[in-house]
């Protein structure tokens, strides 16, 4: 259920968690996805504590709820952190991350993980499940919405772009995508590998609503997500301008840290500029 | 005897499907009157969608629409589908094990002249192997309407593959199908031939043929690839001791492979695969193409005379 009165600073309070919990899990893990997880912290906070989704960790099945659909799979810690902190399994688990038997595989699986809407980690298919469920509620007349969050780099795959054609001529309003803008991917910049151009212009071009943020704003990610609901005749995009490895200075703008695991010393510095970090 | 192209077969099956259940939605990928989803959207606009050529966007919206509690069944040209959706079945369809139906038209070499590009001659092999999934090749256009009804009725992915031309009926409306379990169309002690579908008809000629010269065939329309119906190959195989199979496919990783491997651990008898021979197809009549790559009642006979030799 949604809960009310949010404070700004509570919610910054748990994008400090979750990063913490971030870098603890991959650590813990030893491989796994920090830059990019550290670059969607205020969207999935925003999204899952700040009063969007409607969703009772309770009943991770319930027929009524919103749907968040997570395209760039390799981001499940931050995933995992929110949906723990949110109480869908105890936040223990999050110590069992990528490891044997673990309820939170490497990529997200839904039939492992409570609270997860699909499977995600092969690039470019997120969307077009969002666009499937959105067309499904608008066919049961429900009103459920759909959230679906895509990496920048991941709009390389031309699947993307078919789906954002079928949310636009559906004109599916009761869909809300996501762009994590944090301009770098794997093998380095967006920019330097495949160029998005203008990419809210290239959305609008589309037929999407296009609303352009910053995404470590919280205040600013929560006015897109009210904004993205009541808009209504066309599908709404939420390009969020990010930086990678946001929070944890040397992983910061690095494309090295897509991929990558701490070390000890870097561990604990992590934690330590997490946990000094400026909270509004 | 009649001949029925197998995908009127499957649109009747839909017709069918949506007039009980309006959570069954048609998709296409922009040929929908080669597919005969186009009846459904004459029928019943609001239960299709025409996804435009999209096929990796079908898969995945077919799979949203599963997890919105629909019972979509994606529909286009075999190869496009089964070929270049293959991720986004395997990762997002089967591995969620997501209420999705595949139908593959215009599969096998028959499609003639549109040539290589548009024969699929893969699809069972690459369906075959994802975990989940369950695969029906259909002999005639009867039996592709009882498949089609029978997959609805199966929770999880299904993948039905079925051909362009008009072919022999060979089955009616009385003739049983059950998923998962053989038919065995004619009894026989000299050789068995699983067969599935237009080389069941195939098959059947063959067997008349054979007894003349004495070769007793056994015809088995083994209409479902997978899960493969294990009690019927094995006792067919066992009772006559050497095994033929035809499919409209490559010999590799199809139907015939699926015997093959089975029968290699647990009834290794001498086995005979007809089927594409590791080529690509090209243009062609219908006909002139399954003779010309080896896919006739003829080439059935001589695989038996010379199991029997």
């Amino acid at each position: 259920m949604k809960s009310k009165n949010v404070q700004i600073h509570e919610l910054a309070e748990i994008c400090r968690t979750v990063r913490s919990d971030i870098i603890h899990m991959i650590y813990k893990a030893g491989s796994g996805h920090p830059g990019g997880s550290l670059s969607s912290v205020e969207l999935l906070v925003g999204l899952y504590f700040g009063n969007v989704i409607r969703i009772d960790p309770a009943r991770p099945d319930w027929d009524e709820r919103d749907r968040f659909i997570l395209s760039k799979g390799h981001v499940a810690p931050v995933l995992y952190s929110v949906l723990a902190r949110k109480g869908f399994y105890d936040v223990s688990e999050l110590e069992t991350l990528r490891k044997l038997g673990s309820i939170l595989q490497g990529h997200p699986h839904m039939a492992h993980t409570p609270g997860l809407d699909c499977s995600g980690g092969s690039l470019g298919q997120g969307l077009s499940v969002a666009d499937g469920l959105a067309i499904a509620f608008r066919m049961r007349q429900k009103d459920s919405r759909v959230y679906c969050l895509l990496g920048d780099g991941e709009l390389q795959e031309g699947q993307v772009w078919e789906a954002v054609m079928t949310a636009a001529q559906h004109k599916l309003d009761n869909l809300c995508a996501i762009v994590d803008y944090n301009h770098v991917q794997l093998d380095g910049s967006v920019e330097s590998i495949k160029d998005l151009g203008d990419l809210g212009q290239k959305w609008k071009d589309f037929g999407w609503n296009v609303i352009e943020i910053n995404g470590h704003d919280i205040e600013e990610v929560l006015r897109a997500y009210k904004e993205a609901e009541a808009y209504k005749g066309r599908p709404t995009v939420i390009v969020a301008e990010t930086v990678k490895g946001k929070g944890v200075s040397f992983m910061e703008n690095d494309c090295s840290w897509h991929g990558n695991v701490p070390s000890e010393e870097q561990y604990t510095q992590a934690l330590k500029e997490i946990e000094e970090g400026e909270v509004r | 005897m009649e001949k029925i192209p197998m995908r009127d077969g499957y649109g009747k099956a839909l017709l069918k499907l949506i007039e009980a259940d309006k959570r069954v939605i048609a998709m296409d990928a922009d040929v929908a009157k080669s597919t005969r989803t186009v009846w459904v959207r004459e029928q019943y606009p609001e239960n299709f969608i025409d996804m435009g050529i999209a096929e990796q966007d079908m898969a995945g919206t077919a799979a949203g629409l599963a997890l919105g509690g629909m019972i979509p069944f994606a529909t286009t040209y075999c190869v496009f589908l089964a070929g270049r959706a293959w991720d986004q079945i395997r990762t997002t369809i089967c591995y969620n094990n997501l209420n999705v139906k595949l139908a593959g038209a215009h599969a096998g070499i028959s499609v003639g002249a549109d040539g290589a590009t548009h024969q699929s001659l893969e699809d069972v092999a690459l369906m075959r192997v994802l975990p989940n999934m369950t695969v029906v090749v259909p002999c005639d256009a009867v039996e592709t309407e009882k498949a089609t009804m029978a997959i609805a009725e199966t929770e999880g992915p299904c993948f039905i593959r079925f051909g362009r031309e008009a072919v022999p009926v060979v089955t009616d409306a009385d003739t049983p199908f059950i998923l998962g379990k053989a038919n065995v169309l004619r009894e026989g002690n000299d050789v068995t031939l699983f067969a599935n579908g237009a080389m069941v008809y195939e098959g059947l000629q063959a067997a008349e043929q054979l007894k003349k010269e004495g070769i007793d065939l056994m015809v088995v329309n083994l209409h479902t690839v997978k899960p493969l119906d294990t009690d019927t190959v094995m006792r067919a195989a066992s009772h006559t001791g050497r095994v033929i199979t035809a499919e409209e496919h490559q010999i590799a990783g199809g139907m015939g492979s699926a015997v093959a491997e089975y029968l290699a651990e647990n009834c290794p008898v001498p086995v005979k695969r007809i089927g594409i021979k590791d080529s690509f197809g090209e243009s062609g009549k219908p006909e002139e193409l399954m003779e010309k790559y080896g896919l006739t009642a003829a080439d059935i006979c001589a695989a038996a005379r010379a199991l029997c030799k």
